[in-house]
């Protein structure tokens, strides 16, 4: 049984369609990311699975359960199995570094404070920030904050983790640390949805890589399959235009 | 306990109110144009940075913007006969309100004129424009298209305090009111008419004023 | 005249008249202190009502919206009629300070509720996107994230109304309230002459007012202009 699944998945945001169909299945422990131009709806997969705008048509599955836009426990459940990092990184305003990571295992998943706290500064520690714990986002680099943010999403122990544009903000010795990070996770048997720019760290972390455009997969496969010989003639054109050749 | 309400009672008194309506609009619009005229002249006295005019305008903010209209319009009204001088209600009532309202519009007015770019007036110098012209073309409809919100909102604030003048035997929209419960005692009835209104009256202004800032000024003014 | 005026002034401010004139300033304080207070309070109520999207809060939100556009558009010696009245009519014993204080809350909650309604709506949607991923319930949400972040967009204007309400509270003096102005009033009648005494009077709303209001300008520089969104420690 795949980990999360995606069946004919249709969403709008006032009528414009954005998400024309998706069909997409990810095992456990699996990698997928997902490349495309900018407005081909890569974001927006993610929100609908996140459960913050609910799809028109199609359904999405988390380990075996479809989800149940309208119903408030249903959402609450799937939302415990995931964790996004949004590509705005959303970081609470109002709290410092270390707050905005324990937050939410300690007062939403009830977890004991002090493990939580020694959890979050472990994980700050790892992404670089240990030396940040007090500072509030507005006084981090568009880097840091994106690292603050993954450091959140892993506090909560999730089974799936959304990765919007996790790269993007980093600089190249950065982007080496998150693809460790990336691949320890896995080693973890977590699922990964990775959005990414960043075709080096797409081809070294996935184990498959899905082509976006218009609201639809037009391709997806192995990272060999997709940099290598792509089958659709939009994928090559994609492919070879961000490899810069 | 038992208290049947009778708007019927007090259906004929319409009109009458309505004429009142008016005084209280002549009160309104008079002291806002009266205020405006002097919130102008000092806004600018503040701009220019004058050192003792500026300083003078500024204890004059302070002093009417900290103080309450009613009190102000007590001391014209009841404290300058002790040195002779005596105005009618009318006129007292609006001489505090203007007074008042040239206060509160000069700190609006400043804040508009803040907000005019260096440039546009050296844009305007450059045209050959005198300093008239660049007041009339360039200055003020800018200034009036950020202020009109905040112009709106004290003329609104003005309307409704207008209501004092009924204190000092105006015979305004309040004051009438006060007229016919002295002879039907129907008070809630009337009060609650007159609150209704304000209410029309402060909506028809919203709305006016609203479409004049988009016309004249091309400022976007909320109506809600 | 003047000479007359100035040989009046001992006669005025002895202890019995400085303490008539100290209890009605803190009189005069209080009721639009606790106007704001509770129209702070209403006032969250009504905003969370009109923010809301959820089509059981609907009824709700067009009360708030009604009683919000309403209120803000009845002059306070009105308000102030209807309840005097009212009370009196409906056989009510109340006094005239307790109906003093009801229409200041009404009146406020109302002008509050609009100032609360900006500061919230001021906070970035994708903020409380972020919480309710996380599983935040509205009401974590509201009290973790969102409401810290309004606070201090809320508090500046909402303390600047306070100020500028100190002043309308004069029209208590018409229903007898022994704030301020009706303590002018008694004095006057008890001899005094007006401009004396409503000079005195100005000058204690002067007193109480401008500071307050300075302190009103700061915290609007300290909290207001500031591109950072959580609380700081000085407040
Ligand atoms: N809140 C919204 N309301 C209306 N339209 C939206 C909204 N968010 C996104 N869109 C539209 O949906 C389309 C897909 O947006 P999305 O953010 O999913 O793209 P993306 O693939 O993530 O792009 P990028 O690579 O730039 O992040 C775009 O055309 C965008 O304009
Ligand atoms: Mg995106």
């Amino acid at each position: 049984m795949a980990h999360l699944d995606i069946r004919g998945l249709v969403a709008r945001y006032n009528n414009a369609t954005v998400l024309d169909g998706i069909d997409l299945s990810i095992e456990r422990g699996e990698i997928v990311s997902l490349i495309g131009p900018s407005g081909s709806g890569k974001s927006t997969l993610l929100r609908v699975i996140s459960g913050l705008l609910p799809p028109r048509e199609g359904t999405v599955s988390l380990a075996g359960e479809t989800i149940n836009y309208a119903d408030r426990r249903s959402l609450r459940r799937s939302r415990d199995k995931l964790a996004i990092v949004f590509q705005q990184y959303n970081l609470f305003g109002n709290m410092n570094v270390l707050r905005n990571v324990m937050v939410a295992p300690v007062t939403i998943q009830k977890r004991d404070k002090k493990t939580v706290e020694a959890e979050a500064r472990a994980l700050l520690d790892k992404v670089g920030l240990g030396d940040k714990l007090t500072s509030y986002p507005d006084e981090l680099s568009g880097g840091q904050q994106q690292r603050v943010a993954i450091a959140r999403a892993l506090c909560l122990k999730p089974d799936i983790l959304l990765l919007d544009e996790v790269t993007s903000a980093l600089d190249p010795e950065r982007v080496g640390e998150v693809l460790d990070t990336v691949k320890m996770l896995a080693a973890d048997n977590m699922t990964l949805l990775i959005v990414s720019h960043e075709m080096g760290f797409v081809r070294e972390v996935s184990h498959r890589v899905a082509f976006m455009a218009d609201g639809k997969i037009q391709e997806m496969g192995p990272p060999a399959q997709i940099f290598g010989a792509p089958q659709q003639p939009r994928t090559q054109a994609f492919v070879s235009r961000i490899l810069g050749h | 306990m038992h208290y049947v309400l009778h708007y019927g009672q007090i259906a004929p008194y319409l009109p009458y109110l309505i004429g009142g309506m008016a005084i209280s609009l002549a009160l309104s619009v008079l002291s806002f144009i009266g205020g405006m005229v002097l919130g102008l002249f000092f806004a600018v006295i503040r701009n220019e940075g004058h050192p003792i005019l500026s300083r003078l305008v500024r204890i004059y903010v302070a002093f009417f913007t900290n103080t309450p209209q009613l009190v102000q319009i007590y001391v014209i009204y009841f404290g300058l006969p002790d040195f002779g001088i005596l105005f009618s209600p009318f006129a007292a009532v609006l001489i505090g309100m203007t007074l008042n309202a040239a206060a509160y519009l000069t700190e609006i007015l400043r804040a508009g004129l803040g907000t005019v770019h260096a440039q546009e007036l050296d844009a305007a110098e450059t045209l050959g424009m005198n300093r008239l012209q660049t007041l009339r073309h360039v200055t003020l409809p800018h200034l009036f298209r950020v202020a009109m919100p905040a112009l709106t909102n004290q003329y609104i604030l003005m309307t409704l305090g207008t209501s004092m003048a009924s204190i000092f035997g105006v015979e305004e929209l309040t004051g009438r009111a006060f007229n016919i419960n002295s002879t039907t005692f129907r008070s809630i009835e009337i009060f609650t008419t007159v609150a209704v209104l304000y209410v029309v009256v402060t909506f028809i202004a919203t709305i006016l004023l609203a479409l004049v800032g988009r016309w004249a000024f091309r400022a976007r003014v909320p109506v809600l | 005249m003047l000479s007359f005026l100035i040989a009046e002034i001992p006669r005025l401010f002895t202890i019995y008249n400085v303490i008539l004139l100290l209890k009605a300033a803190l009189t005069t304080l209080s009721l639009s202190a606790v106007g704001c207070v509770i129209g702070l309070f209403f006032g969250f109520l009504l905003s969370i009502a009109r923010l809301s999207h959820r089509p059981i809060f609907w009824p709700l939100k067009a009360l708030a919206l009604i009683y919000v556009e309403i209120l803000r558009r009845v002059p306070f010696l009105i308000t102030l009629m209807i309840f005097f009245f009212g009370a009196q009519v409906l056989g009510f014993n109340i006094s005239a300070l307790a109906i003093a204080f009801i229409s200041t809350s009404v009146i406020s909650t109302a002008f509050v509720a609009e100032i609360v309604r900006a500061g919230l709506r001021a906070v970035k949607p994708s903020q409380m996107e972020a919480a309710a991923v996380m599983n935040f319930s509205a009401w974590h949400s509201f009290w973790h994230v969102r409401l810290p972040q309004a606070w201090p967009l809320i508090l500046p204007p909402v303390f600047g109304y306070f100020v500028l309400f100190i002043k309308d509270t004069a029209l208590a003096s018409q229903v007898g309230v022994l704030e301020l102005t009706q303590a002018g009033k008694i004095l006057n009648t008890k001899g005094f002459s007006a401009s004396l005494v409503y000079g005195a009077v100005l000058i204690l709303y002067f007193i109480i007012s401008y500071p307050l209001a300075r302190f009103g300008a700061y915290l609007e520089r300290r909290l207001g202009a500031s591109r950072h969104s959580r609380p700081r420690r000085a407040i």
